[in-house]
């Protein structure tokens, strides 16, 4: 540093530059609209791709979609997904058993890209807490009443990513 | 008689003044919050009461019902003083501080040396707080910042010393009335009006280190090294907690106002208004109070964005700065303020 520069640097401490440059800048910001989202008031935008809790869906006709490859369990990086399945009386094959183990999931997603009947698919809901870990064991029923609850929200979304897939 | 309602008088003065700033410390903390939100683009608290105004409070209660905990191995008895010497002192700054023509608690003639005396003990609080812990952060917190306090009341005192030498009087309501006229008679333009006016070169710069070493003294960003989360944990108040870390709390809060009516007191011709108004003794007084309390709130905002826009000084150049900056700086201002009392006009 020359002497010049530690004179300048020295006059300009001095006369405390530094702080009114940022003291305009921060009475700009006093002034400008604030971002805070209220969170639980108000929400951000969310993906069509969010990768929420997990969801089994059904057809509309009721019918489970879920048939039983296993493709999600022999996919699935965390092995979270427990699946038992046998044929059922009218001779189609259905799980008798499809747990998600939500602890162990990592949430890639791979479950979904994995299905060929778009049967579990990861939902845009977020708030799912709970008290114990016991309820994050999911077994097939709870998949299935997520199903039932979000099915409204699931199908827009894969309607809306379907062009890119 | 006489004596008893005396007494009773300043009793209740006492109260009132107490209570004020109580009420003031609790909306100024909600105030900082806001501006400390605002400048960061947040909303600051907003959800208890409208605007948030009872945030304070609601800390408060949080404060009062929470567990005090008193670590194993702290000096129990000191422990538990060291906020109530902060805090004891942090009011009892209060009682000098000229509210208005003639409002204050004790007009005492030698008010400067009091306010000083007061705020220098401070650094008790501090240190004993840090030391009974029984803990090494708070501990190495309380050393650094014993020192950090001492080494800027010294350049503090020299500022002083050029308000006093300006003043030629140690009793705060002198120094204020002193500074009656037009705002060019306040300290921080020379003090003396037109023919004063060649030390505003030195006073203007005086007011800055006076402001910046009360942060220093206060702990407050960008000195609260005493603090310094990113290494210290929270520094001397890491084991308090409850209402003993309130009264620590309350006290910082009750200090940096008192500081911000200190610098307008000082430089800022205190409750006088900035033009001349001719009004009666009781308006006087109103008013008087209205123009402190400006003053007083612009320097608490000063406070507030320094906090808000200063990053943290390192410990070298904090020291660096009190020692090597502000000591010769002021000391050789006293000299030139007080070559020109003794040369320069009447």
């Amino acid at each position: 540093m020359t002497f010049a520069a530690r004179v300048t640097q020295a006059v300009k401490g001095a006369a405390l530059m530094d702080f009114v440059g940022a003291f305009g800048l921060a009475l700009k910001h006093l002034a400008i609209p604030k971002v805070t989202v209220q969170y639980p008031h108000e929400r951000n935008p969310q993906s069509p791709r969010f990768r929420g809790e997990h969801a089994l869906r059904r057809y509309p006709n009721g019918e489970e979609r879920c048939i039983a490859c296993k493709l999600c369990e022999a996919i699935c990086p965390a092995q979270a997904i427990v699946i038992e399945a046998e044929p059922r009386a009218d001779g189609s094959r259905r799980t008798t058993r499809y747990d998600i183990d939500m602890v162990k999931c990592i949430y890639c997603g791979l479950c979904q890209e994995a299905c060929p009947v778009d049967a579990i698919v990861e939902g845009p809901n977020s708030e799912y807490t709970v008290e114990t870990r016991e309820e994050l064991y999911y077994d097939k029923q709870r998949l299935l009443d997520n199903g039932d609850r979000w099915e409204r929200e699931i199908a827009k979304n894969l309607e809306l990513d379907a062009p890119y897939r | 008689m006489g004596a008893l309602i005396w007494f009773g008088l300043t009793i209740g003065q006492i109260l009132i003044v107490t209570v004020c700033v109580l009420l003031s410390v609790a909306f100024l903390i909600l105030f900082e919050r806001k501006v400390f939100a605002g400048v960061q683009m947040r909303k600051g608290p907003n959800v208890v009461g409208p605007f948030g105004l009872f945030q304070s409070f609601a800390d408060l209660g949080k404060f009062l019902i929470k567990e005090l905990v008193i670590p194993d191995g702290a000096d129990k008895f000191l422990f538990v003083l060291a906020p109530l010497i902060m805090v004891t002192l942090a009011f009892g700054a209060w009682a000098a501080i000229p509210l208005s023509s003639g409002w204050q608690v004790s007009n005492i003639n030698v008010g400067v040396l009091y306010l000083f005396a007061v705020s220098s003990l401070g650094v008790y609080g501090v240190i004993v707080g840090g030391w009974a812990s029984n803990s090494k952060y708070p501990f190495m917190a309380a050393l650094r910042s014993a020192a950090q306090m001492v080494s800027y009341e010294v350049s503090i005192g020299f500022v002083i010393v050029t308000v006093v030498l300006l003043s030629g009087s140690l009793q705060l309501q002198t120094i204020v009335a002193q500074q009656a006229g037009w705002f060019w008679h306040w300290n921080m333009f020379g003090g003396g009006g037109p023919s004063h006016v060649w030390l505003t070169v030195i006073m203007i710069p005086m007011m800055m280190v006076f402001f910046i070493s009360s942060l220093a003294e206060t702990n407050r960003p960008p000195f609260d090294l005493a603090e310094a989360e990113s290494e210290l944990v929270a520094g001397y108040q890491v084991e308090y907690s409850s209402t003993l870390y309130l009264l620590i709390y309350l006290s910082e809060m009750s200090n940096i106002i008192m500081l911000s009516a200190l610098i307008s007191v000082f430089f800022c011709g205190g409750w006088e208004s900035p033009f001349p108004v001719h009004l009666t003794p009781g308006w006087a007084s109103a008013v008087g109070l209205f123009w402190f309390l400006v003053k007083t709130f612009f320097w608490f905002f000063m406070f507030v964005m320094a906090r808000a826009i200063v990053p943290r000084y390192r410990y070298d150049q904090l020291m660096r700065l009190g020692w090597k900056v502000f000591l010769p700086t002021s000391l050789v201002a006293v000299v030139a303020v007080a070559a020109f009392r003794v040369f320069g006009p009447a």
